[in-house]
């Protein structure tokens, strides 16, 4: 057969390669279409990753769908439950690409505690979180992203409950990469996801995600022209975290606490703003950022938050598999069963 | 000279030891169990201990304890009633004395009882000396000093020392039974290969304890147990967990998969999750997992991508797994999902033995979930019906729940070590040709094809949605979903003609068939012989596949007048076969947490041929 052998060139896959037949059911101006559209573009350019070794995990929600809309493996799960097929996907297969979409009723209420754990270990997994603050699917009721006081159809008069903030849940839960985008900005959201492509372990991508239906508007203040500036702290490795349509605007560190200056003459200096350190080894900065959010007076950082290098589970379960086996040789199946306190009747 | 000492021939024993559940009595009974069995004896065991890891000292509800019944015979139970009890603290004696045979021995460890343990074990007087135990022959020795004195001048302190106790008990009744010491000074040397002054403490103390048996005025007959006639062939002694994790490990060796199990620790089947993570160099991943959820879920990801995929679990575990299993069925993915019962409902009893979980596996999902069920009946048999569970799974790209129990998993019995090559092959066929190719065609029994990620060109998308069939896209079409509710249903019963017949023991109609499933065989068994014994015509048959039932099974419940059905729990597999076959069915229901006693089973057996039910 070898003469038959055809020479076959790479063919650069596009955009359209990862889409399938299937008509996409969102509503329309989901901001979901525009995550959907940002993976499709990014995913030709991942380096050294081929379709077929893609996998796409959900759970239940508007965004679960996701993976009915990607040309690759996929699988549309249970509510809450992506985050630990994906675990078995990736254990037992390290050679796979394996990614979750998941939305913020399902990773971080139902699916919380695979979504902690899969950060605790460390496995090999990309997963990006649809953060609306409202659960969809089931029509309009507040989530654990909620906002206290958010009147939705289970709260009438105001959610009582605290939200969970994504980042610094995945911060604390030591994800190795933490990064947030936002849907409409699909020029960092296309760079988020290549990024997280590229790291080893868990990458954690929280992204603002417009609900037209039940919350919109939710996330205006960061993607409106007039106010995004004011709002949204950009963040870059080695930069000085500065915002305002001018750049003067920039944190400074007042004792513990961040503290927005203004940065001019008769003001504060540049060197004087806070450097952004993506790959610091202590968890402290990226969780002071991260809590950036919770204050209303400060802006919202979006970009990576932190990447750190650290083995992986998969990784790690493979070495173990190679290192007992080189100790005791391949298993042996007659040898285990006769292994032990045998005796033999005549 | 001690005189010499007379040899009684016994053709079977039942021993039970028991002390607090820090007395070592598991290791005891395991050890001399494991001895028992390299003597040739046939054999049966009963770990009976409470949930608490060290519950408080000298009380009753603490007493850790474990059963043996050895014999020359084929035996199928670890005994009704004790013939021995090693009891050592009064704590021990109150917890069982109920149990024992009429005339039982009792060796009692005198040194514990004091006014401090004859309290906590409720007791107003000493049992030993204020002639309550009249009936029964009590050996006191003082096994705590006996063992303090055998170990004078060890650098141990008198708390290692005191816990050195269990092998001067094991010691004797090695001498009692006339076995060698040898096994378990192996076993000593190996456990304690770090710390050469367990080793030396140890050994002694077994030593001594055999050596006051020759000694002592006390006894003056030893007993013997001969081998027992087993078919030839090389034995070893298993239990029902480790028997599951080899069988799984045979099936991914026999189906070339490698085997992924996702598991978190409950009792009774930890033990599973244990002794496969040893089995690294075979390419075995175990995930213990956050929760039971992620144990079945990351075990459903793993079949997705192409492994022979297991979950193991107890009942409150299975219930949480309920809505995964309902998954795996929906997308069709071969998966093997072990329940090893234990006492119900909610937390119930943890340590404890019951078959309440029948329903359960069988109907308890929601929608029409249709899940193979099959049923280990002895602890050696969860080695055959682990592999046969996989290969159900693996053939027909469907979920199946292999149902175990407690007893089944800590009991261990006898088994003929089969050979690699004598276990059959599991085939398997991933799907790669891209002709033609959709995520839901289906072959002749209705399986739809296995893709492993990473193949080229058959990437598709399966979920928990309801799918077309063949397509395998999202459909929401009536005539569909009734189509896949049967075909899902059909692939289960199609089983049928792929597993055994029911084989009945006796003939095969008349008066009474006594009818049971899982871990009750051998009590069964035994009550069937015994009262055949007694001059009755019973005849036996046991389902070991219970969905689907074996293709005869009507036919053979039809050959009987009566049909008598004995389980630990209240009726359910009672309820499954009058409405599957519209019969009759008596039924035998204790649910004492307990395997059955073999007397039980046999009264009710005489009571209905007696025409008294």
């Amino acid at each position: 057969m070898a003469d038959q052998m055809i020479e076959v060139k790479e063919i650069k896959l596009t955009a359209k390669d990862f889409a399938t037949d299937q008509d996409v059911r969102w509503c329309p101006g989901c901001g979901d279409y525009s995550i959907l559209a940002q993976v499709q573009r990014s995913f030709p350019d991942l380096v050294g990753i081929k379709k077929e070794n893609i996998v796409w995990i959900s759970g239940i929600g508007c965004s679960s769908r996701f993976p009915y809309y990607m040309n690759t493996y996929g699988f549309h799960s249970i509510h809450g439950r992506a985050p630990a097929i994906a675990t078995g996907v990736k254990v037992s297969r390290p050679d796979l690409s394996v990614w979750v979409a998941a939305g913020d009723g399902d990773l971080l209420s139902i699916g919380g505690n695979h979504f902690i754990h899969a950060c605790r270990k460390n496995i090999d997994l990309k997963v990006l979180l649809f953060n609306n603050r409202i659960y969809g699917l089931t029509k309009g009721q507040y989530s654990p992203t909620s906002e206290k006081g958010k009147i939705t159809k289970t709260s009438p008069y105001g959610s009582v409950d605290y939200p969970f903030n994504p980042v610094a849940l995945a911060l604390g839960s030591n994800a190795t990469f933490v990064a947030r985008s936002l849907d409409r900005d699909t020029k960092h959201l296309h760079e988020m996801i290549k990024r997280a492509a590229d790291h080893k372990g868990l990458a954690f991508v929280e992204i603002f995600q417009n609900c037209s239906i039940f919350n919109d508007g939710a996330f205006d203040i960061l993607t409106d022209k007039k106010t995004k500036d004011d709002n949204v702290l950009v963040l870059e490795h080695g930069k000085p975290m500065l915002f305002g349509a001018n750049k003067d605007k920039g944190i400074i560190m007042d004792g513990a606490k961040p503290k927005v200056v203004e940065i001019g003459e008769g003001k504060h200096r540049v060197e004087d703003v806070l450097v952004h350190d993506e790959n610091d080894e202590s968890p402290m900065l990226a969780t002071l950022l991260a809590h950036l959010t919770d204050d209303p007076a400060m802006p919202t950082p979006i970009g990576v938050f932190r990447q750190i290098s650290k083995s992986t589970y998969d990784g790690d379960v493979e070495e173990q598999i190679a290192s007992v086996k080189n100790k005791k040789g391949e298993g042996d199946l007659e040898k285990v069963l006769f292994t032990g306190s045998t005796w033999e009747v005549n | 000279m001690p005189k010499e000492k007379e040899v009684q021939n016994l053709s079977e024993v039942t021993v039970r030891f028991a002390g607090d559940s820090g007395d070592g009595m598991q290791l005891t009974g395991s050890q001399f169990s494991d001895t028992t069995a390299l003597m040739g004896n046939d054999l049966s065991t009963l770990p009976d201990y409470p949930a608490e890891i060290r519950a408080p000292i000298g009380t009753v509800y603490g007493v850790s304890g474990f059963q043996l019944h050895f014999s020359s015979n084929d035996i199928h139970t670890p005994g009704d009633r004790p013939d021995i009890l090693v009891a050592m603290n009064p704590a021990a004696i109150k917890k069982n004395i109920s149990e024992l045979k009429p005339g039982a021995m009792i060796i009692a460890n005198t040194d514990s009882f004091d006014r401090k343990n004859l309290q906590l074990a409720k007791y107003e007087t000493n049992p030993l000396e204020d002639n309550s135990l009249e009936g029964y022959e009590v050996y006191p020795v003082p096994i705590g000093s006996l063992t303090a004195k055998a170990l004078q001048g060890t650098k141990l302190s008198p708390k290692e020392i005191a816990r050195c106790k269990n092998f001067f008990a094991l010691g004797l009744m090695y001498w009692l039974f006339d076995r060698p010491v040898d096994q378990t000074m192996n076993w000593i040397q190996k456990k304690f290969a770090k710390k050469p002054e367990f080793i030396e403490a140890n050994t002694n103390a077994l030593t001594a304890g055999y050596n006051y048996g020759e000694n002592t005025e006390l006894f003056n007959t030893r007993y013997n147990v001969e081998p027992a006639k087993l078919p030839k062939g090389i034995y070893r002694s298993i239990s029902g967990n480790e028997a599951t994790a080899l069988g799984f490990l045979a099936a991914s060796v026999k189906s070339k998969l490698p085997l992924f199990l996702g598991s978190y620790p409950i009792t009774p089947a930890s033990e599973i999750l244990q002794y496969l993570s040893n089995y690294k160099n075979f390419g075995v991943k175990t995930l213990q997992a956050e929760d039971e959820i992620a144990g079945i879920t990351s075990a459903i990801g793993a079949a997705f991508a192409g492994n022979l995929a297991i979950t193991t679990t107890s009942g409150p575990g299975l219930a949480l797994k309920t809505e995964a299993i309902g998954l795996a069925l929906m997308t069709e993915l071969p998966l093997v999902i072990v329940d090893v019962q234990r006492g119900g409902p909610s937390t119930g009893l943890p340590t404890k033995t019951e078959q309440a979980d029948l329903l359960q596996a069988v109907y308890g999902r929601n929608g029409e979930a249709p899940v193979a069920v099959l049923a280990a009946s002895t602890p050696s048999d969860c080695f055959n019906m682990a592999i046969e569970a996989s290969r159900l799974a693996i053939k027909y790209m469907t979920p199946v729940i292999l149902l175990t129990d407690g007893y089944l998993a800590n009991g261990s019995e006898p088994w003929k070590i089969p050979h690699v090559n004598e276990l059959p092959d599991i085939p398997v066929k991933f799907r790669t040709e891209k002709e033609g190719f959709a995520p839901y065609l289906r072959d002749g029994n209705l399986s739809r094809p296995w893709v492993k990620p990473g193949t080229p060109g058959l990437e598709h998308r399966i979920g928990g949605l309801e799918k077309a069939n063949t397509t395998g896209t999202v459909s929401y079409d009536p005539d569909n979903h009734d189509l896949m509710i049967n075909l899902r249903a059909q692939k289960v019963k199609n089983m049928v003609n792929d597993i055994p017949d029911l084989t009945v023991d006796g003939d095969m109609e008349g008066d009474l068939l006594v009818l049971g499933w899982g871990g009750t065989f051998g009590a069964i068994k035994e009550a069937v012989i015994k009262v055949r014994e007694a001059g009755y015509n019973v005849s036996q048959a046991h389902l070991r596949y219970i969905n689907p039932l074996p293709k005869n099974a009507e036919y053979v419940l039809k050959g009987f007048k009566n049909v008598l059905i004995p389980e630990i729990n209240l009726g359910q597999l009672s309820k499954i076969i009058r409405s599957e076959f519209l019969i009759p069915v008596k039924q035998l229901n204790i649910v004492r947490g307990l395997p059955f006693r073999v007397s039980d089973i046999e009264n009710k057996i005489i009571a209905i041929l007696g025409g008294k039910e």
